[in-house]
This record gives C-alpha cells, sequence and structure tokens, in this order.
C-alpha cells in the first residue's frame, strides 16, 4: 500500500465506529430522544463483544451479542426517558457513568487483573473485483463486513427518514402533540429509535473491539460517543452528513497515529518541532471542540422537541 | 394502600437491582460478597481512621459537587468538572515554588486562588462557547476533560516532572502549601472545614443573594428570565467560572491536603462522583454535604473491599450510575403525580 491508500484506509478504519454510533444517534435525536449514553452504550458493546466473542470464538457471536447489549441498554434508557420521561442529560450522564463501572467490574472478574484475553478477530472482507481497483480498491473495498454496513446503513436510514413512517418519526422530533394528533404513536416511536440507536452504539463498541483491536481495556471508548454526538451536530442530523462529518474526525486520528509512527518529529517552517505524544492525544479532542466552535451555531439547533419529555395532555 | 406499595416499589427498583448487580459480579469473579460488603463498611465507618478517610475522600467530593450543583442550577450541563480538577492542581503545582515563597497562612489562601482562577477560566470557555457559538456544553465540557488530562500527563513527564527527572510526577509541594492535619495520625486535614464552609456560602449565594436568584431563575426558564431583564448570559458564564472555580479548589484541597505530588490520573474521577453526589443530593448544598458523605464512604469502602475481599474499586462507579438514574426516575415519577393532581384539579374546577 502506498502512504496515501494507507492514510485514507486508516482513516475509513477509524471513522467506523464513529459512523455506525452517529447514525443510530440521528434516528433517535431525529425522534426527539436526545441520547448522551451512547458513550456508555458502546462501551457496553465493545465489552460484551469481547466477552461473547472470547467465549465462543466467534467473532459473529460477539458481534450479535454488542448488538443484543446495546438493544437491552436502549430499552433501559428508552424505558425511563420515554416511558417515565425523566430527564434524558441526567439518565445519560448516568449509564455513562454505571456502564465504566459495570464493564469495568465485569471485566476483571471475568478476565483477571493482568488479563492478556482475546477476542478472535472480525478479519476484512475483500469484495471480489472490486477490491482489485487502483486506489479505490484497497481503501474502499478491502474492509471489515461493518465498513460496508456503515455505507448501506447512511443510505436505508437516508431513504427511511424520507418515507411516510420516517415521516412520523421525524414528527415526533419537531411537534410531538402534532404527530400524536396525526394519529402517530409517539411513546412507541421514541421508544423504537432510541433502541435501535442503543444497538447501533452496541455494534460500533463491538467494532472496536472486534475489528479494530481484539483487546478490551477500561474505559476504552474514551469519549468517542462524545465525538459521535458532535458528528451528529456537524453532519446536520443528516446520515450522509454524518458520514462525512466522521470522516473528518477519523482523519485527525488517523493524523495523531501518523505523527506518532514518525517519531513525532515535524518540520515547521523549516525548524524541526517535537510535539509530545499528548498532545497528539488530545487532538481529536481539539478538532471535535474546532469543528463545533466554527459550525455548530451557524447550524439550525436540531429537532424542534430534542430533549422534551412528550405527556399527552387530556 | 396498593399506591403506597407501589410507590415503594418505584423507589426501590433501582438500587435493588444495583444490589443484586454487584452481588452477581462479585460472585462472578469468585469472591465472598458477605465479605465484601463487611469490608466495605468497616473501611468506611469502622474506627476514626476510617471515619478520617471518608471525610478526606467527601471533600474533593463536596467542593466539586458545590460546583455543579451551580451549574446545572443554571441550566449548564458542566460534566467537565473532572478536567477542572486538574487544572486547578496543575496551576497550584506549577506555581508551587512562588507560592512556597509566601509566609504559611498566606500560602494556602494564595494556592486556593490560583486554582480558582484556573478552573474558573478552563469552565469560562465552554460557557463562552455556548452562549456565543451555541456549542453545546455537554460535549465541550467532555472534550476539555480529555484535554486537561493529556496537559496534566505532558506536565508531569515533562517540564513539571521532579527534579532527579526520573519519575512521571511533580516535586512534592512546599510546606507552606499543605493543609494541616486536624487530628493525627489520622489523614483528616482542613480542606474539609473549607470545603463545609464552601457548603454554607454555596447555599447563602444560590438562595440569599439577587445574583443567585437570577442563576437559578436561568436555569429554571431562560426566556421568562431574559423577558424579566435578566442578562442570562452573564449568568450563565459567571455560573461556570463558578463551578470552574469550586472544581479548581477541589483539585487544589486534594493536592494540598492528601497527595502532595501531582501526577497522571491524579483525579480517580472526582469530577464524575461530583456530579452524582451533587444529584442525589437534589442540587441542594444541605444534600450535597450528606450525598457527599455518603459518596466518600463509598469509595473509602471500596478502598477497604478491594483490598480485602479482592473487589476492584471500579464496582463504586456502577454504585453511582445506579443512583443517578434512580434520581432521575424519581424526579420524573414527582413530576407525573403533581401533574396528575393538577389535571384532576382542572377537571373538577
Amino acid at each position: 500500500m502506498t502512504g496515501l491508500e494507507e492514510f485514507l484506509s486508516g482513516t475509513i478504519r477509524l471513522s467506523a465506529p464513529l459512523i455506525l454510533a452517529a447514525l443510530g444517534e440521528i434516528v433517535s435525536q431525529r425522534s426527539g430522544v436526545i441520547n448522551i449514553s451512547i458513550e456508555g452504550m458502546m462501551l457496553g458493546g465493545a465489552f460484551a463483544g469481547f466477552a461473547a466473542g472470547a467465549a465462543t470464538g466467534s467473532a459473529g457471536a460477539g458481534l450479535l451479542a454488542a448488538a443484543a447489549a446495546g438493544a437491552l441498554f436502549g430499552c433501559v434508557f428508552a424505558f425511563i426517558c420515554v416511558v417515565r420521561n425523566a430527564d434524558q442529560i441526567v439518565a445519560g450522564m448516568g449509564i455513562n457513568i454505571a456502564m465504566i463501572g459495570l464493564t469495568g467490574a465485569l471485566f476483571r472478574a471475568i478476565f483477571g487483573m493482568e488479563s492478556l484475553a482475546t477476542a478472535p478477530r472480525l478479519e476484512d472482507y475483500p469484495i471480489p473485483v472490486l477490491s482489485g481497483l487502483p486506489v479505490v480498491g484497497k481503501v474502499f473495498f478491502t474492509q471489515s463486513v461493518l465498513v460496508y454496513a456503515c455505507g448501506a446503513l447512511a443510505l436505508g436510514i437516508w431513504f427511511f427518514l424520507r418515507s411516510p413512517q420516517g415521516l412520523g418519526l421525524r414528527a415526533c422530533g419537531v411537534r410531538p402533540e402534532a404527530a400524536d394528533a396525526a394519529g402517530v404513536r409517539v411513546g412507541l416511536t421514541r421508544f423504537a429509535a432510541v433502541v435501535f440507536g442503543g444497538t447501533m452504539a452496541g455494534i460500533a463498541g463491538a467494532y472496536l473491539t472486534l475489528a479494530q483491536t481484539s483487546s478490551f481495556a477500561e474505559n476504552m471508548t474514551s469519549g468517542r460517543g462524545f465525538i459521535a454526538l458532535a458528528v451528529v451536530i456537524f453532519g446536520r442530523w443528516h446520515p450522509i452528513g454524518a458520514v462525512l462529518a466522521a470522516l473528518i474526525f477519523g482523519g485527525a486520528n488517523e493524523a495523531q497515529f501518523w505523527f506518532q509512527a514518525r517519531g513525532s518529529q515535524a518540520m515547521i517552517a523549516g525548524i524541526h518541532v517535537h510535539i509530545p505524544y499528548q498532545a497528539l492525544l488530545a487532538l481529536p479532542y481539539v478538532v471535535t471542540l474546532a469543528v463545533l466552535t466554527v459550525f455548530a451555531g451557524s447550524y439550525r439547533r436540531g429537532p424542534r422537541a430534542l430533549g422534551k419529555p412528550y405527556v399527552r395532555s387530556r | 394502600m396498593r399506591e403506597r406499595t407501589r410507590e415503594l416499589a418505584g423507589t426501590l427498583v433501582f438500587p435493588l437491582a444495583g444490589l443484586a448487580l454487584i452481588t452477581g459480579i462479585i460472585l462472578l469473579g469468585g469472591k465472598s460478597p458477605v465479605q465484601g460488603f463487611a469490608a466495605l463498611i468497616s473501611g468506611s465507618l469502622g474506627g476514626a481512621f476510617a471515619l478520617a478517610e471518608t471525610a478526606i475522600r467527601a471533600c474533593p467530593l463536596l467542593l466539586a459537587g458545590l460546583g455543579v450543583t451551580i451549574a446545572f442550577r443554571a441550566g449548564a450541563w458542566n460534566i467537565g468538572t473532572e478536567g477542572q480538577i486538574y487544572v486547578g492542581a496543575l496551576a497550584v503545582v506549577a506555581l508551587a515554588p512562588a507560592l512556597g515563597m509566601l509566609p504559611a497562612p498566606l500560602a494556602v489562601p494564595a494556592g486556593l486562588l490560583v486554582a480558582a482562577v484556573a478552573g474558573g477560566v478552563w469552565a469560562w470557555v465552554p460557557a463562552f462557547l455556548r452562549t456565543r457559538r451555541g456549542v453545546q456544553e455537554v460535549i465541550s465540557t467532555i472534550m476539555l476533560n480529555f484535554v486537561a488530562i493529556q496537559l496534566v500527563s505532558w506536565c508531569v513527564h515533562g517540564p513539571l516532572k521532579e527534579s532527579t527527572g526520573q519519575f512521571p510526577y511533580s516535586n512534592e509541594i512546599p510546606a507552606a502549601l499543605m493543609l494541616p492535619r486536624l487530628l493525627p495520625p489520622t489523614r483528616l486535614h482542613l480542606g474539609v472545614v473549607f470545603a463545609l464552609a464552601a457548603a454554607a456560602a454555596v447555599w447563602v449565594f444560590l438562595f440569599r443573594t439577587v445574583r443567585g436568584f437570577q442563576l437559578r431563575a436561568v436555569g429554571a426558564s431562560p426566556e421568562a428570565a431574559l423577558h424579566a431583564g435578566i442578562r442570562t448570559e452573564r449568568s450563565v458564564w459567571s455560573a461556570m467560572a463558578i463551578s470552574g472555580a469550586l472544581a479548581g479548589i477541589a483539585g487544589a484541597v486534594q493536592l494540598m491536603g492528601v497527595s502532595h505530588i501531582l501526577f497522571e490520573k491524579f483525579s480517580p474521577g472526582y469530577g464524575y462522583t461530583a456530579i452524582a453526589a451533587a444529584l442525589l443530593g437534589g442540587l441542594h448544598p444541605v444534600g450535597i454535604t450528606l450525598s457527599s458523605g455518603l459518596l466518600g464512604a463509598l469509595e473509602a469502602g471500596a478502598s477497604a473491599m478491594q483490598r480485602e475481599a479482592g473487589v476492584s474499586t471500579v464496582i463504586v462507579y456502577l454504585v453511582q450510575g445506579v443512583i443517578i438514574l434512580s434520581v432521575a426516575h424519581q424526579a420524573a415519577r414527582r413530576r407525573a403525580v403533581t401533574e396528575a393532581i393538577r389535571q384532576r384539579g382542572a377537571q373538577e374546577v
């Protein structure tokens, strides 16, 4: 692979978990529910995928377990926030913190302190013929199944949001009372949207433990769920927009590895500069802040009823 | 009667589920839950040493929890307390050589002031980004946590590395900056008194001053506050700055009272635990004083649990998360009940 191919393919690999989580969050937010616990749900999915993969020796089983775990967390969140109408931000924080404890404690209980346990890897699947194309073949068509799923799901969600059911879902996020009057079951729609978002976050987490590495570490999502939230905003709550936004964040992350691999020496205006590795580790977060600072305000502020519980008045 | 039973069941569902989950995890690790819970209690409440440990762990939680309260009351989701704690401690260590030259009675307040300014500025940035650029502070404060942690990591590996240059932590702070111990040989230090005084001050500020009232009004209804002539932008800025200042002080107190050196992972998540303390305490200074005592006991007990029963301390986060979820759930239930009563009343009229 050439340097460029390597960089682009790495960018896509690092964007994939952001895309998966952001696509789920878009559906959830378009229905009016802001779920800031995709960070915790990704962590839960990462652990469930790792544990089930290690136990069964099958990456596919790990992936299924992660999706199921994500759906379960989605149900918990939806029960608290959609059925009981609790504050979505507070409940989201609760799940995030609980997940650090749950996955950390389970990991140590099952795999021990000095664990070197590994899960089977979800191997790349080169698409026949297409993967033989110059540049594009290496970059786009020699990837994990989950990367292809990103593309398919982005298109699928785009079409879904434009369908009659999708219209109903979007109505729940803009004017739930109008949606209700038009016969849309607001609670049910939001519940389903949140569970879908949780499932996607679970899969996104499994991508980290099954496709990117084959190991688990405590709190390994380290803010990716929050970066996915930024991706949703930067992508203007649109699935294709989110894919493009995620690629920018993935690129920043790949650039960080690229610098680290090259001894973090850089030439700036002819002067050798030593970049401390901590600055590189902070780069994805700084980029997120910078992107939001430039773009967040100039966009419309998302679905109107976002974050507001819907209580039917009699 | 059935209503009462259902009410009780609703209150207990999350705590009981959490307890069952924790017992299950302990059993899964092949450890004894009875021994674990016994260590939890003896390590937090059994004797003067255990009680002192509980108090010194409650101390940063109370200070940072008060900060969280002020921000949340103003409708600003400051989840960046963890980063603000780091920045506060970092500022003290960076200026320690200068601060150490002051006489002891001046050095400590000067250290706290430096930490407050650093934490306040670190928290004001997301407030500014929110009001001027529309950046949601839920995301920006979290991002700044990661930046602060890497900043501290770089400092203790680089410019602030201890004098022999061998280990990745800072020099010990000068004696003038160390908080006096109240009951030697326990580690109970003067910071506990500062934290309680801060709780009283926050109560006065929130409930007895005009600025405090304005801040709460902005949190309750930004539009109504704006129409009433309150400058909402300034309220959000000052709420976040005070919030960050308190978190910065929490970091300084931990540094000056307990660790005396700065290192990576200096805060084992105090910033996140402080959020749990603030919510569990009902965003009220008196409640938070009690809840940080409880969570401090949990932390102290968890350390004993890890030592004596081999149960990892990370389990504490599970407990905290469950607490937050049950608080959110309870608040919504109460709201639903008042709403139902209001609607029934409206129908009768």
